[in-house]
């Protein structure tokens, strides 16, 4: 009888602990909502593609976390700030989302991070690159995981300058985007030893970049630097390519993902660096997670992407761990804890909410070398997470200088 | 060295080739549009996307059926031509009688429509089109480096160009096209099929776009915006030659692309805004343009 009874308590117990547990999470639901940009122009770098990658991470999360659901929902901001404000505010408050994560586009990144703030809820930025997001628009509820400027330009201009790259010219798109890669390099450059020999802005978007390459040709700077991105880079790529500019000076990609690689072809872009913060080639992991996101995708990862994946792996952990999806709580696990996965080793979300990880800096194959599709890159050099993002000692983040 | 406001001789002469080129894209594009304005009264926002299709049929043709550049050249604007006209058939031909706002309408909807579906199948990214291996290399002129490419797109404009000219200025089925411009109903009665000589109006000035298209595609990345960027600079082009002049929009667009070269060399910033602004002088001055005639 007293045995009977015991297991009758301790099954109370179990079911009370159990209901407590639940409790802590917010709605009964851990809800996802995956805000890019669906069908423009970054379509092709994040996009469907971050849709499957948090997809994928949830479903090998197990598709619950402390006895709960986890959902996945998406959206497309088409690259606006009002619109992605609108769609993040329209989840928070009636749809019950948690975490807003990719935000691709600095300008809907910023107004997001805003609302997510004022919202009390977590917002990961893997897209977008500027560097004001963890300076002077930081908040306490935002992580900037996969990549910025800075880290750009440092994996990229400085490896230039070491081989030899000693004078550079900009071809910049002329919107703050371009102005600040173009900044944030010339400092690298002149840093290293190096010399801006000038720059020349054109339009944004452009289509036919003939005329600033043959002034870049005519400044007779060993290295182009294209602060440009998207389509624009691939056709300052290939124009390049068409009028014997390059291999004769050099081109130095400084915002280039796998996917810009794939659209110009190994022909026009064979020997160009290029900084990225994830390969799929790179190693066993690496390798492994992009074949199964290849299988689905029809495409491999991008950097924004596998920074996704990674990124939403690392929040559920932390909800498992804090045992609560409490935003405070679940921020503080996720700075506490280091990120080690094959997208990372060693990554440490910092209090600004910079994810300072490694960065690697690739050379693109020439077409003789590349075994099979999406055989793209060398590996160069890793770039060590202090090296490539700036110490926290430089921030102009409210949250750490005060 | 000589020099012109600080830039070398051999520089400008480099840079105002290259605005030939340019030139030669938004002759062939105004073109077009200059022809169906000039029949239809139909103002096509459709053409950047008609533009973009003959890149990308060219494309596919090369990449899923083994069809070589000067097959494409062909072919494409064959293809594109006929969807025009099935276009012409069964939608635009309901709005002739009503507004040129509800043409416009009309075309800019399926504009948005056509490139949704490229972004859709395709993606953002661009696709990369090879130069036919007859005209790769380029010849150094000594004062600029001219790839092959480049040289065959200013001659094969201009030869397109004139071919139209001939057609419609100096042949008998020009002439017909011509009269039904001043008067359909007029030429109706003489017994000439005029809806039919409206869709293949149409179907011609689509099939020009396409074949600008198609020479494009080895300069350019063929992705499903190309054509939102260039349509709006064509669109100026045509308004600056005067709407519905042939000579007006192939003389315009050679004119415009230099004068657009020589801003990238002076004031690059400015070099998108600086057709707009000739726009804006040229309707004050002569608001039919500057080689069209007051209807």
């Amino acid at each position: 009888m007293q045995m009977k009874m015991a297991k009758f308590l301790a099954g109370v117990a179990a079911l009370a602990f159990a209901a407590a547990a639940q409790a802590q999470v917010s709605n009964d639901v851990v809800k996802i909502g995956v805000l890019t940009d669906l069908s423009g122009p970054y379509a092709d770098l994040s996009g469907p593609g971050s849709v499957l990658a948090v997809k994928m991470a949830v479903e090998d999360f197990g598709g619950k976390v402390l006895g709960k659901p986890i959902e996945v929902v998406a959206a497309d901001h088409q690259n606006k700030g009002d619109i992605a404000a609108n769609k993040a505010r329209e989840w928070f408050d009636r749809d019950n989302v948690d975490l807003i994560i990719d935000l691709v586009s600095t300008s809907t990144a910023l107004a997001v991070m805003k609302v997510a703030k004022e919202k009390n809820k977590i917002s990961i930025v893997s897209g977008a690159a500027s560097t004001k997001i963890t300076n002077e628009d930081c908040t306490d509820t935002n992580v900037h995981y996969t990549y910025d400027t800075r880290s750009l330009a440092e994996g990229t201009g400085r490896a230039v300058v070491k081989q030899g790259g000693d004078t550079w010219f900009f071809l910049t798109a002329d919107y703050a985007f371009g102005h600040s890669l173009e900044k944030d390099t010339s400092e690298v450059v002149t840093a290293a030893g190096g010399k801006v020999l000038g720059s020349v802005r054109h339009p944004f978007p452009g289509q036919d970049f003939s005329s600033f390459l043959l002034k870049a040709q005519a400044s007779g700077a060993k290295v182009i630097g294209l602060a440009n991105a998207g389509t624009d880079t691939q056709n300052s790529i290939k124009q390049a390519a068409e009028f014997g500019i390059t291999p004769k000076q050099k081109l130095a990609g400084l915002l280039i993902a796998i996917t810009d690689v794939h659209s110009v072809g190994l022909k026009a872009a064979q020997d160009l660096y290029v900084t990225e913060s994830f390969y799929w080639d790179r190693d066993d992991a690496s390798r492994n997670w992009s074949k199964k996101f290849f299988d689905r995708h029809k495409k491999m990862p991008t950097m924004v992407q596998a920074g996704d994946y990674s990124a939403t792996l690392h929040y559920l952990n932390a909800i498992k761990a804090a045992g609560t999806d409490d935003t405070a709580k679940v921020m503080e696990k996720m700075r506490a804890t280091p990120v080690n996965d094959f997208f990372a080793k060693n990554g440490k979300i910092r209090a600004d909410g910079l994810h300072v990880h490694d960065v690697y800096l690739f050379q693109v194959k020439k077409p003789a070398d590349s075994k099979q599709p999406w055989d793209y890159y060398h590996v160069v050099q890793t770039v060590p997470g202090e090296q490539a993002f700036a110490p926290l000692a430089q921030s102009r983040c409210a949250l750490v200088t005060k | 060295m000589i020099e012109i406001f600080g830039v070398p001789l051999q520089g400008l002469f480099g840079q105002l080739l290259v605005g030939l080129i340019n030139g030669s894209f938004y002759a062939v594009l105004s073109l077009g549009l200059a022809i169906i304005f000039g029949l239809l009264n139909i103002i096509n926002f459709t053409h950047g996307a008609q533009y973009m299709m003959g890149a990308f049929f060219a494309w596919i043709g090369l990449t899923k059926f083994g069809l070589s550049y000067w097959a494409a050249l062909v072919v494409s604007p064959l293809l594109v031509g006929a969807i025009g006209m099935a276009i012409e058939r069964t939608m635009l031909r309901r709005l002739y009688h009503l507004d040129h706002l509800y043409g416009l309408l009309l075309t800019f909807g399926l504009a948005l429509i056509i490139e949704g579906f490229f972004f859709n199948e395709y993606g953002s990214s661009g696709q990369s089109y090879d130069v036919p291996d007859a005209l790769s290399g380029g010849t150094n002129l000594g004062f600029v480096f001219l790839p092959n490419y480049r040289a065959w797109v200013v001659v094969a404009s201009i030869a397109m160009c004139l071919v139209s000219w001939f057609l419609i200025e100096r042949t008998r089925l020009g002439a017909y096209l011509r009269a039904g411009t001043e008067n359909p109903k007029l030429l109706q009665s003489f017994g000439v099929n005029v809806p039919l000589l409206v869709t293949l109006t149409y179907g011609y000035g689509v099939a020009l776009a396409a074949f600008a298209g198609v020479l494009a595609a080895p300069v350019f990345q063929a992705s499903p915006d190309m054509g939102s960027k260039l349509i709006i600079v064509v669109f100026a082009v045509v308004v600056i030659g005067g709407m519905g002049s042939i000579m007006g929009s192939i003389v315009t667009g050679l004119g415009l692309g230099l004068i657009e070269g020589l801003t990238k060399v002076y004031f690059p910033e400015f070099s998108a805004t600086v057709i707009f602004l000739i726009m804006v002088i040229v309707l004050l001055v002569r608001p039919a343009g500057l080689f069209g005639r007051v209807r």
